[in-house]
């Protein structure tokens, strides 16, 4: 039983820790809210003046912001259908006996050690290239004409790149989840003459719930920010098919040197951030308490 | 053997890394490779001045410039020397963050720069930044496959002889296009050649009044062009490929003229790497007869940021990299084929010079045909030939760029994308509060 | 669980397993590949036998100093790490051992300060690092980054230490425990794979950071993100020295990650698993 003191000590063990993030949260939070007020171009600091909501109108009507949310959105739930489907196979496949388990898991894992920019450019130029990929050098063999990714799909382009990148942290984390499922559970539903699709649905989905929705939580705060693989495969374009909305503020902040733009576009972003993990919350978060 | 070279070099690294008791000035600087021969060479600077140490920082272009902008705007010091382009120079002159370069020493011979590079580096009749090395744009073509095609390349062709030549080489069965260009959106990737393209058909970005005029006939005529040019001769992929895609193309022999920076002649003449080496032609970029051609002017420069505590170590610098010294140490270590080009007149006289690189005089010529204040055919407000020196343009200039690598890639007409780009041009220059 | 399995079996899965992992890790063998080939065999098209170079290397080498910027993500990646432990730890721990309704809350709240987007804070950012002389500095970097993931290793150790079963820490009291008795010989033990494994997880994603770690170092603090990015790009063929650079950037990363292999199964469950 907790007693008043565990409890005072409980808060005492929890300060640093929230007291530092709290920390970090409200002063990054409180400058960019009071830049974004502010008409502050880096590259023109003589001219600073209050800007009132001017900069949220002015980010708000920009003709990408509406398709950059969207594509946003395309973004988080593409890489995560993929990796949740895919892990979820994977994490099947892998836990069936077989010769080298270790080495095989190892070659799944990698692709999450690679830093994202290095990932986009391998992935741009040595395998997705039109002229001397290793995709366009398949298809010719074949007598195919190659597929130009990155202007016919090039927002499919970038989830694939992305995806790849999250699908050895889905597998792992499934995988672990399905090995930790109780032998003798399989075991009695086999006897029962459940087949594999009956057992899967019944058994293994439910008892992997909490481990998908631990994947989808982390997955989506990190898929929400995403836009190094944007910059170095397509910068947004053609058109606006690329553009999401950490791009839009990438080419505000960046570009432009708008800091008082930036700001607000980074205030947006959060508000639609927070949107999202409420709606992730009410729809999985229920997994968690179990 | 390479091996213990590269044990060797290990060890001689970390080696140097303590030697104390030196003024020790940082440089900023690109990863381009006559950045990198810079690099390899300080043993000559440091010789001469051993108390001088040098501290590199080596980074890729659009990382380099937001760290060296964020840094030089909010005065954090972190840099005594940076390498800028012609872009930057005009703004930050203009917001006093530069040093004048007018103590470079007597033996500098500052005359002797190109007057078109350092007109793009100058502000009022000042030198802010020295010039590294020097572009200007031109057609590199391949002598074999235009003279398959029955035709000649002049030296100063047009650009309905450059779309025609394109088409009449284009030999899909054969993995050969007509012609590469940049697709890329971005204002340094598709824009900055679109730009340059634009001036040659009589277009502008601003009129007088800074008003934008994407709406006017001559974007679309040159919008239309390029689009038309690119899908009947370009290669595969072309809106996603910049400078690099297309050498790689070009280098392996799928392109029958490439236009882009007269520093890839340098790549494509290489017979170490490229398949085509001998077979490389050059001529100057193509015209409309209006006057003006549709080459670029970029140079990379040393400026040294008005902060530094250190400005006459980084002068001294600054002096060496950017003096004819430096142009004769690098033709003793490594031949003058490989001096960084386009910035002194003198380099262009040098005989030597003209033999090791054919496409020296094609060069001098492009650059000398670019003129950074008066780049187009009707008066602009602005300074800059593939770019407008105003702080917006690299936001804007990448908007409209992928605008137009839309109208590139088939998913918008030509006139949608132009008409997007005026509004959205119009849009950020309301803001900016050039429109009033 | 001793399933009897015929040989033929498992030399299918086998098969099919192998021939997935080698598509996944395709990309990274083809990298490793590249930086083997020339500048213009890395463009010929596809290849798989390099003819096996070392000059992209040599290159590399000679450019900058690889062993400089690899101490510093040592010393940065390792740091962040175990400042955030000593942070988290007792954190996760009473919301493991004395939850309150607020809890919950609480978690999320801290997963939800990760979702400014670093763009949007790099100017405010930077003046603060300049104002206390922190940029191009370790320990600017490494408090940065330790802030970054702090959300994570709470989150993490959270389920590890929520795993633990309480009636053990009950059992030590009825037994006369004190409360320091019960965390150094009880619970920490229990702890130890949690911790292990949110160490593991942790240091490959402060060693993968690639904004801030670049945006505030210059030179003495510049980890190995810096030096990819100088290869990254140039005007001028670049593939192979890039992919040299790259593998020795991912080459450390790598081996750590597969003599651990086991403890990072284990850290990437978040406890997911009973």
């Amino acid at each position: 039983m907790a007693t008043q003191q565990t409890r005072t000590l409980a808060r005492f063990m929890m300060a640093p820790s929230v007291f530092l993030l709290l920390i970090w949260m409200i002063v990054p939070l409180a400058m960019t809210l009071w830049f974004s007020f502010q008409n502050y171009n880096l590259l023109n600091p003589a001219n600073v003046s209050f800007a009132g909501l001017f900069n949220y109108q002015f980010f708000y009507t920009d003709p990408a912001f509406f398709q950059s949310i969207w594509n946003t959105l395309l973004i988080v739930v593409g890489v995560l259908l993929i990796t949740v489907i895919g892990g979820t196979a994977l994490a099947l496949l892998l836990d069936q006996p077989m010769f080298g388990q270790g080495i095989v898991r190892i070659l799944v894992i990698s692709p999450f050690f690679v830093m994202p920019p290095v990932a986009a450019l391998v992935w741009k130029n040595m395998i997705m290239h039109p002229g001397y990929g290793v995709f366009a050098g398949i298809s010719k063999s074949l007598g195919f004409q190659p597929v130009d990714w990155f202007a016919q799909y090039p927002l499919f382009s970038i989830i694939i790149i992305v995806a790849w990148q999250w699908l050895p942290f889905a597998t792992l984390i499934l995988l672990t989840a399905l090995q930790s499922l109780d032998g003798e559970q399989k075991e009695a539903a086999e006897m029962d003459g459940a087949g594999f699709v009956s057992r899967f649905i019944h058994l293994t989905i439910p008892h992997m719930s909490r481990a998908i929705t631990v994947v989808i939580l982390i997955q989506t705060i990190f898929l929400l920010g995403v836009y190094a693989e944007i910059l170095v495969t397509t910068n947004g374009g053609p058109g606006y098919a690329s553009t999401n909305l950490p791009f839009l503020i990438y080419r505000t902040a960046l570009l432009g040197y708008d800091v008082g733009g930036a700001s607000a576009g980074g205030i947006i972003a959060v508000i639609l951030a927070n949107i999202v993990a409420f709606f992730l919350m009410r729809a999985v978060g229920k997994n968690l308490d179990k | 053997m390479k091996l213990t070279t590269l044990i060797l070099g290990l060890c001689s690294a970390s080696a140097l890394a303590f030697s104390a008791h030196a003024e020790s000035i940082t440089i900023a600087t690109v990863n381009n490779g006559d950045m990198v021969r810079m690099q390899k060479l300080t043993e000559d600077f440091t010789s001469k001045n051993p108390d001088i140490q040098l501290e590199w920082v080596t980074l890729e272009e659009n990382v380099l410039r937001e760290r060296v902008t964020t840094d030089i705007a909010t005065k954090g010091g972190q840099y005594d020397v940076m390498t800028i382009g012609t872009y930057e120079v005009p703004i930050w002159a203009k917001q006093g963050w530069l040093l004048p370069l007018d103590n470079l020493g007597a033996d500098y011979d500052a005359k002797d720069i190109i007057p078109a590079i350092a007109g793009g580096l100058s502000a009022d009749g000042k030198l802010y930044a020295a010039p590294f090395y020097g572009e200007s744009s031109f057609v590199m073509y391949r002598k074999d496959l235009i003279e398959k095609a029955g035709l000649k390349m002049p030296d100063a062709p047009t650009w309905d002889f450059i779309a025609d030549a394109a088409r009449k080489m284009t030999d899909r069965a054969n993995d050969i296009n007509g012609i590469c260009l940049r697709g890329k959106a971005g204002w340094g990737e598709n824009m900055a050649f679109l730009t340059a393209m634009s001036n040659s058909f009589g277009a502008r970005w601003f009129d007088e009044k800074w008003q934008p005029q994407f709406d006017q006939p001559e974007w679309k005529k040159t919008l239309q062009f390029y689009v038309d040019l690119m899908k009947d001769a370009g290669p595969a992929g072309s809106s996603s490929n910049g400078f690099n895609e297309n050498l790689a193309l070009f280098q392996q022999g799928k392109c029958g003229m490439w236009i882009d920076a007269t520093v890839a002649a340098s790549f494509v003449s290489n017979p170490k790497d490229s398949t085509v080496a001998d077979k490389v032609g050059y001529a100057l970029a193509p015209d409309t007869g209006l006057g003006k051609r549709g080459n670029w002017l970029w140079a990379w420069s040393l400026g040294i940021p008005a902060g530094t505590q250190k400005a006459a170590s980084a002068e001294k610098f600054v002096a060496w990299a950017t003096g004819k010294g430096y142009l004769d140490l690098v033709a003793s270590k490594e031949g003058w084929a490989n001096v960084p080009p386009g910035t002194r007149t003198s380099l262009y006289e040098n005989a030597e010079y003209q033999k090791a690189a054919p496409f020296a005089k094609m060069t001098l010529d492009s650059i000398n045909s670019a003129d950074p204040t008066k780049p187009t055919v009707k008066p602009v407000p602005y300074v800059g030939v593939q770019f407008v020196a105003i702080p917006e343009f690299q936001g804007l200039g990448t908007t409209v760029g992928q605008l137009f690598s839309a109208a590139l890639a088939g998913q918008s007409s030509v006139d949608d994308a132009l008409a997007a780009a005026q509004t959205a041009s119009v849009r950020e220059m309301t803001r900016a509060g050039y429109i009033k | 669980m001793a399933r009897a399995v015929s040989t033929q079996t498992k030399v299918g899965w086998t098969i099919a397993a192998w021939v997935i992992a080698l598509l996944i890790f395709f990309p990274i063998l083809y990298t490793i590949i590249t930086s083997f080939k020339s500048e213009t065999e890395a463009i010929a098209g596809f290849k798989l036998i390099p003819s096996g170079t070392l000059e992209s290397y040599a290159e590399v080498q000679s450019q900058s100093n690889y062993f400089k910027f690899f101490m510093n993500s040592v010393v940065i990646s390792v740091g962040s790490t175990i400042l955030a432990l000593l942070i988290a730890i007792p954190a996760a721990w009473s919301m493991a051992f004395s939850p309150t309704k607020r809890t919950k809350d609480i978690l999320m709240w801290m997963l939800s300060t990760k979702m400014m987007p670093a763009v949007a804070v790099l100017v405010p950012m930077y003046l603060i690092f300049r104002d206390w002389g922190l940029l191009d500095s370790r320990i600017g970097l490494t408090v940065m980054l330790m802030l970054i993931n702090l959300p994570i290793v709470v989150w993490m150790l959270y389920t590890y230490f929520r795993e633990i079963p309480g009636e053990i820490l009950e059992a030590s009291r009825m037994d006369g425990a004190t409360l320091w008795g019960e965390i150094v010989y009880v619970l920490t033990p229990m702890a130890i794979p949690g911790i292990a494994s949110t160490m593991l997880l942790n240091i490959i994603l402060a060693w993968n950071e690639a904004f801030w770690t670049i945006r505030l170092s210059t030179t003495n603090a510049a980890p190995l993100t810096a030096f990819i990015a100088s290869f990254s790009s140039p005007q001028g063929l670049f593939w192979a020295k890039l992919s040299a650079a790259s593998t020795l950037a991912i080459a450390p990363i790598l081996i750590m990650g597969w003599f651990s292999q086991k403890q990072l199964v284990r850290g990437l469950t978040f406890g997911a698993v009973k």
